[in-house]
């Protein structure tokens, strides 16, 4: 397990948001890496509708970071080609909401070419895509779509929740021999800047991180949720005097499930948070994994508070779809007062 | 059909250049040219028209304040494309279908759509989705280019089931052109010869990727010949040729001449004048210079020229228009401003009947509504 603190080691930094520590992740690994090369809608000149990767334009020219037609499907299955050939590909998908014309590039290629070669060809790519809700944005910008990637062997899936971890994460993936469906949150992309240090560094794709120590319940969350699961875990710790340790994932596939059921063994409770739908989301999947690991350290119901079974609303309900801060303290209370 | 345009003249932009295969009526500044034969449109039929493109402008104008007051979320700008949205739907027949995008706002209006529901969804209200009974118009489509398939299956039901007096007007972007979906609807409509039109609003721009990135082919109408379909190119800024193409493309959908397909790809050339949307920039990847050759091309200016010079409009009539335009406009915010969607509505239309689990889901939200106050719950998340 690793934290943030491990910033705090006298190396130069600068002090980003999520979304420039990706933009600088991008750009030192590209700066070290002639292979690396990013792709997708609007990502060159315009420097990504986000600004993702401003800059980079001008600093590696256009063979290197490239406007595509407007073409999922394209830009993946092309990447898959690029990635035969020895280069690096790190595509992006505007938004998360825009990826199904890549679905079948994806789930029927990228994330078995290595099962369908017996291990002769593989896919090293990072598919970025900015997901979630919570910044007015119009119909289908604000998708969390996390688990149909999870549920597909071969793929690896990431969140990052910190700036900090946004550089190592995306470092990481971009290493790894095997795709990853790099998923940033974009709710909060500008929402906080930490120290990052210049230096390239990785953080692990088989770890989650421990947000914050606790002894009465275990919350297990990523990516935007984070924030929220932390600030309910201040507020209960507060007014109710209840202990919460708060489990950021990071790495959504494949889970640590070391991480998840040693706090849980510790706390014998558990709420997982995520904006997701609630049916067939990720929670099913670590609630499960809990029972089959930590039964017999159960003291109460593992709790589920995610979005609704029911379509992402136009802005004016998003606050009532995605988890806010109250939601997760009822849940907490709820599961700890049992 | 090829009208040419003022032969040589250097502040024509290279896609509407008379060299260019291009359908046009009226020249830059609102004279009919030369050669050009002017559609068979009443006096009251080309007041309506104008005064759409002038209501639609007013209305672009009005969303991009507002959106910078915070009133509205996320516009998508139709500044110089609303001469082509209004031609379109105005050459339409009532029981015809629209396939919008999230540009087309004037092409809704004038197919039947009332404005404040155009204004609902930018506030974050589904119900400006709820398309009154009557009125045939899609909501509109974000992911790009999904709409044309489906464009081509309803054209398809209505065929198979003797209906085609009824056609389908499909928008599309030049971006979309890129996508699967786009040669999958297409390549069905020309085996299955469906009484479709397919309107590519060529605004020179997707995003910040200009046409030449897109494809490779020198236009996009071209495209229709792969698909065994016609295509034709038409001066999009020039909303008498839009009239007349989308008319008689419609025409060919219900009525096509022996050896006639019914499917028509429609180039309207246009362009851009403002942002992709209020959260663009376009500084950043276009030069300034380029747009003002296009704004030298304004639809609204040469439709009102064009009246001007055949005595239908004056300036007392023009100020009348202006007026009543304004009025509906500001209504129209007023009805969308005191739109209100309860919570519920999240569960609600999922299905046709709420299942239990979500039933429950929403029974807890109204006890937290209910223990907690509502403004715990807009608290904001970051
Ligand atoms: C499948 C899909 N990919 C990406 C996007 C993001 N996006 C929204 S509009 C747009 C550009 C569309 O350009 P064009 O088709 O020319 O239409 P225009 O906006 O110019 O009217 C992009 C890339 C999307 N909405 N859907
Ligand atoms: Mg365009």
């Amino acid at each position: 397990m690793s934290s943030t603190a491990s910033t705090q080691t006298g190396q130069k930094a600068q002090s980003l948001t999520l979304v420039e520590a990706i933009q600088d992740g991008l750009y030192t690994e590209m700066a070290q890496d002639d292979s690396v090369v990013v792709l997708g809608e609007d990502v060159g000149k315009n420097g990504g509708v986000f600004r993702a990767t401003d800059q980079l334009y001008e600093e590696f020219g256009e063979d290197r970071v490239i406007d595509t037609p407007l073409a999922e499907a394209g830009i993946v299955g092309a990447s898959i080609g690029l990635a035969q050939t020895g280069m690096k590909p790190v595509p992006e998908m505007q938004f998360m909401g825009f990826m199904y014309p890549a679905f079948d590039q994806i789930v029927s290629h990228a994330a078995r070419l290595r099962s369908r070669s017996q291990g002769q060809y593989s896919v090293p790519m990072v598919i970025r895509a900015p997901y979630g809700g919570g910044i007015r944005a119009p119909e289908h910008h604000s998708e969390s779509k996390e688990a149909f990637f999870v549920h597909e062997p071969g793929l690896k899936v990431v969140s990052p929740s910190t700036p900090y971890d946004a550089k190592g994460l995306l470092a990481a993936s971009i290493h790894d021999p095997d795709p990853v469906i790099f998923l940033e949150p974009k709710l909060i992309y500008r929402a906080f800047r930490e120290d990052v240090p210049t230096k390239p560094y990785e953080v692990s794709l088989s770890e989650a991180a421990v947000r914050r120590d606790g002894s009465d319940i275990s919350v297990y969350t990523w990516g935007a949720m984070t924030r929220p699961a932390l600030i309910a875990a201040e507020n209960l710790s507060q007014s109710h005097g209840i202990d919460t340790e708060v489990i950021d994932l990071r790495t959504l596939s494949p889970l640590d499930t070391e991480t998840i059921t040693d706090s849980f063994k510790k706390t014998g409770r558990a709420a997982i948070v995520h904006e997701a739908p609630k049916t067939g989301g990720l929670g099913a999947e670590i609630a499960t994994t809990i029972q089959e690991e930590a039964l017999v350290h159960q003291e109460a119901p593992i709790k589920r508070i995610a979005g609704f079974d029911a379509p992402m609303p136009l802005h004016s309900l998003e606050d009532y779809y995605l988890p806010q801060a109250v939601r997760i303290q009822d849940g907490i209370r709820e599961t700890v007062e049992f | 059909m090829n009208m040419k345009n003022e032969a040589g003249s250097k502040d024509v932009p290279a896609a509407v250049r008379e060299d260019s295969d291009i359908v046009q009526i009226l020249d830059a500044e609102g004279d009919v040219l030369p050669q050009a034969s002017v559609p068979d449109i009443s006096d009251r039929q080309l007041l309506e028209l104008y005064e759409t493109i002038k209501l639609a402008r007013h209305f672009d104008q009005r969303a991009i304040s507002f959106q910078r007051q915070g009133r509205l979320a996320t516009y998508a700008p139709m500044t110089g494309q609303e001469g082509s949205q209004v031609a379109t739907s105005l050459a339409l027949a009532e029981q015809d279908w629209l396939f919008p995008t999230y540009r087309e706002h004037a092409a809704k209006y004038a197919h039947g759509m009332d404005l404040a529901s155009l204004f609902e969804p930018l506030r974050g209200h589904r119900e400006g989705y709820a398309i009154p009974e009557g009125v045939n118009v899609m909501p509109e489509y974000i992911p790009i280019a999904t709409q044309v398939p489906q464009a081509m299956g309803m054209a398809w039901g209505h065929k198979l089931q003797g209906k085609t007096d009824t056609a389908v007007l499909c928008h599309l972007g030049d971006g979309a052109t890129s996508e699967g979906d786009f040669h999958e609807g297409l390549n069905f409509a020309g085996v299955f010869d469906v009484p479709a039109v397919f309107v590519c609003n060529n605004n020179q721009w997707a995003i910040s990727v200009p046409r030449e990135r897109q494809t490779a082919s020198e236009t996009i109408a071209e495209k229709a010949q792969a698909y065994g379909i016609d295509g034709v190119r038409v001066d999009g800024l020039d909303p008498l040729a839009v009239y007349k193409v989308a008319s008689e493309a419609l025409e060919k959908a219900r009525n096509p001449g022996p050896g006639e397909l019914r499917p028509t790809l429609i180039e309207s050339v246009q362009y851009r004048f403002g942002a992709h949307t209020t959260a663009d920039d376009p500084s950043v990847y276009r030069d300034e210079s380029e747009e003002e050759v296009w704004r030298d091309r304004d639809p609204v200016d040469r439709i009102e020229t064009y009246l001007y010079n055949e005595g239908i409009l004056d300036s007392d009539l023009e100020s009348e228009i202006q007026d009543r335009i304004e009025q509906e406009v500001s209504e129209a915010i007023e009805t969308a401003e005191q739109t209100e969607t309860s919570p519920d509505n999240i569960v609600e239309h999922v299905y046709e009947d709420v299942p239990a689990r979500l039933e429950q889901q929403r029974d807890e939200l109204n006890r937290l509504r209910e223990k907690y106050d509502d403004g715990a719950f807009s608290e904001v998340l970051e």
